[in-house]
């Protein structure tokens, strides 16, 4: 059985900015904090690979850097949201219809009503803008989208055989979560994962355009294209290449989380086989 | 789909025709802010002044483009021997512009309520040593002062000492009712306030007929509007780094004009480390000013070295006093006893002035090893934790109002600078009306905030204004914050 191609292109991306970010905490081509004023606004070329900024700052240096903020700040906002929605979906899943299940899914409802971008923007505003705080706006808003995937597979499997198996054998309803439930839906977890990351690379970058994100001097790519918006006209590639940059990291991811998909439910494997 | 085409193209066609049509008489103006309100006699906003100052309101003299004093609705006045009398001859035949008379019970009325107990003025202290205001006759007032004000004539030019009528006044804040040669026509906030000519004018009367001032803040729309002639006009236009761009383009004019807007990094002199000289002289050396009015500005603005505008014949360059010299800020902050530099905030408020050239700023401070915390604020959170609550290390802000080196003698002023012999400087050149005095008086000011490196001082503002090429009569500086439309005319 082969790789699915969608598999291969999106890996391929997500690993070309991971390597970047990964890179940027050895090497980059230059200092990013220092600033050449007489130099910016070049365009690409054999100094600057990506041209300078409108502080003649390296945008090659700028965009490695700004890949690991994205990076940190989506991770973590996905590691919130799994490590809080997973157990609760799971909870809500093995009390099925009792009250416990109705105030999970009723609070997640409640998260999930309101536009997720302006309740981030709001907990920036009140908290102080930041990453940190963009981590966590980030990050409430993944629990929902988790505890709910996470409760309708894990639905499925309690009627299952071998959970009842299990059940006959006396272990209790969380280690049989643990046990049996969370391996068998890992997969659909993995996928809704990728594509929560990708997310989070938006809202990091939606944040930092309206300067809510990451403060100078830390780069963000969402700063990068707020500081180039009158530039537009004059140095076209110093809007472009943020933008580019944010364009091909989500397609990335998102390729990616169709690939795993693709590999990993178990419908569309038999339908391959 | 074609017959829709044709329609759309007769639209738009119509929509030119009597766009082309109104021009002559209309024109549309963009600011960034709105303001808050519109009474220039209450409220500290610029943006008011800006709309209202000489269109609707006028004060008993004013000011040109140039930053000269000219007489207003005083047509001449008489100072007497000891400085202390002032009388005003007022212009006959003013109306105000819900038809009632402007007469020296209104100019008593005016300068009663700005200087009372209970004032709302934001420039309370234009009015301080004004002891008395005595109607003469309709025509005749006197203003009597408690000390020798040099500045008066000045401090009278102000949009916050403009003339309003105790009829009107209670409405002034949404339908300002004044003597000038516009009136004020509608406001839809948020979105745009009108004026139309005023036709019982006392003056020339205006060129234009009607005027919309409209407000756009984000640069990438002003931009835009301009670009799609939208706005014919944009005073104050945000992003510097667009106006080549401006220049090439044979359908716009662009005016740089100089302002009364000393751009400066401010210390908060009240709390460690920047109490201590030696810490804010390390600061002053250690900022680049020409990387920051190129970087941030684009060119735009004249390097200061105190608080003072230098295209004010009393300038003194001081800029020496803090060149660009990373090595000496290094021993100054080590002999302070900070070797290895320190900590603080900067605050920095929307305009790009701030936003960019704290960016510059802090990296500049970076490399002599101040580290900063940059805190971006929206100008209410400015005014509120930086501003009013002084909880801030460095902040970046232009000081726009003309001649303000006297809030140095404030100790309780945001940056807390507090110097007695600075305050007795200005209590002196407060009563001082001999104009060659007063020179040597303001050189000591600038001198004495420059040599105890008060603040850093990085440029004076300069304001780029945008027009559709041939539109003239238009400020070229801003002495005050005005946009000035009664001489304005098309080709």
């Amino acid at each position: 059985m082969s790789l699915p191609r969608t598999l291969i292109l999106g890996a391929l991306l997500t690993a070309l900015f991971l390597g970047g970010a990964l890179l940027s905490f050895v090497w980059t081509p230059y200092d990013i904090e220092l600033l050449d004023i007489p130099n910016r606004l070049h365009a690409p070329d054999a100094v600057n690979w990506l041209g300078t900024d409108h502080l003649g700052r390296d945008i090659l240096s700028m965009i490695m850097m700004g890949a690991r903020t994205s990076i940190a700040v989506a991770l973590l906002a996905v590691g919130i949201g799994m490590g809080i929605g997973v157990p609760l979906g799971l909870t809500a899943a093995a009390r099925r219809g009792s009250l416990l299940d109705e105030v999970i899914m009723r609070g997640n409802d409640l998260i999930f009503a309101f536009p997720s971008l302006v309740i981030a923007i709001l907990i920036t505003a009140v908290f102080g803008a930041g990453a940190s705080n963009a981590i966590i706006a980030i990050g409430i808003f993944n629990i929902p989208v988790f505890a709910r995937v996470t409760r309708g597979a894990a639905l499925s499997f309690w009627s299952r055989d071998f959970i009842l198996a299990a059940r006959v054998a006396g272990k209790n309803k969380a280690r049989i979560s643990v046990e049996h439930i969370l391996p068998n839906i890992a997969n659909l977890l993995i996928v809704q994962g990728t594509i929560q990351f990708s997310l989070g690379i938006l809202a990091e970058a939606a944040l930092s355009y309206i300067g809510l994100g990451a403060q100078p001097p830390t780069a963000s790519w969402g700063r990068m294209l707020a500081d180039a918006q009158t530039l537009a006209s004059i140095a076209p590639h110093v809007a472009l290449i943020p933008g580019l940059a944010i364009v091909l990291m989500v397609l990335g991811l998102n390729l990616m989380g169709d690939g795993l998909r693709d590999l990993l439910d178990p419908r569309i494997r038999v339908a391959r086989t | 789909m074609k017959r829709l085409t044709t329609l759309m193209l007769a639209g738009s066609t119509a929509l030119f025709a009597s766009a082309a049509f109104a021009q002559h008489t209309h024109v549309n103006v963009a600011m960034q802010l709105e303001p808050p309100n519109l009474d220039p006699t209450a409220g500290a906003a610029q943006a008011i002044d800006s709309v209202v100052y000489s269109n609707i309101y006028e004060g008993l003299t004013r000011f040109m483009s140039d930053g000269s004093v000219v007489p207003g609705l005083a047509e001449s006045w008489d100072i007497s021997e000891d400085g202390l009398t002032y009388t005003f001859h007022l212009r006959d035949g003013v109306t105000f512009h819900d038809g009632t008379t402007m007469d020296a019970e209104d100019v008593k009325f005016t300068l009663d309520r700005a200087r009372a107990e209970d004032s709302t003025n934001a420039q309370k202290a234009l009015f301080a040593n004004i002891a008395e205001v005595t109607v003469i006759d309709p025509l005749t007032v006197q203003v009597t002062l408690s000390a020798p004000t040099g500045a008066l004539l000045f401090n009278l030019a102000w949009g916050d000492a403009v003339i309003v009528a105790p009829e009107s006044i209670g409405e002034a804040a949404t339908h300002p009712i004044g003597t000038g040669a516009f009136m004020f026509a509608d406001w839809v906030q948020g979105d745009h306030i009108n004026i139309s000519r005023n036709p019982n004018y006392w003056g020339t009367p205006a060129v234009l007929e009607t005027a919309t001032f409209r407000f756009i803040a984000d640069p990438t729309a002003a931009f835009a509007a301009l670009m799609a002639e939208d706005v014919d006009v944009f005073v104050g236009y945000p992003a510097p780094e667009n106006l080549p761009q401006f220049e090439a383009d044979p359908r716009f004019q662009v005016l740089v004009g100089n302002t009364e807007g000393e751009t400066i990094l401010a210390m908060n002199n009240a709390r460690e480390p920047f109490d201590n000289p030696l810490v804010r002289q390390a600061v002053a050396h250690a900022i680049d000013r020409q990387a920051v009015i190129d970087g941030a500005m684009y060119g735009l603005g004249t390097p200061i070295g105190t608080h003072f505008a230098p295209h004010n014949p009393d300038y003194v360059d001081l800029t020496g006093l803090s060149t660009y010299d990373p090595e000496r800020s290094r021993a100054l902050l080590a002999e302070a006893g900070l070797p290895d530099g320190f900590t603080t905030t900067l605050n920095l408020p929307p305009p790009s002035y701030a936003r960019r050239g704290g960016e510059i700023i802090a990296a500049q401070l970076r490399a002599v090893g101040i580290q900063t915390e940059i805190n971006n604020q929206e100008w209410a959170q400015w005014l509120e934790t930086t501003f009013r609550g002084r909880d801030f290390g460095l902040t970046i802000v232009s000081h726009t109002e003309p001649m303000d080196i006297n809030i140095y003698a404030n100790p309780e002023y945001y940056f807390q600078y507090n110097n007695p012999d600075l305050q007795a400087l200005m209590t002196t050149l407060n009563e001082t009306t001999d104009p060659a005095r007063r020179t040597e008086l303001l050189q000591q000011a600038q001198t004495i905030i420059a040599e105890d490196y008060v603040n850093a001082y990085l440029f004076e503002l300069a304001v780029p204004t945008v027009a559709r090429a041939g539109i003239e009569g238009l400020w070229l500086n801003q002495p005050t914050a005005a946009i000035d439309l009664t001489a304005v005319s098309w080709p």
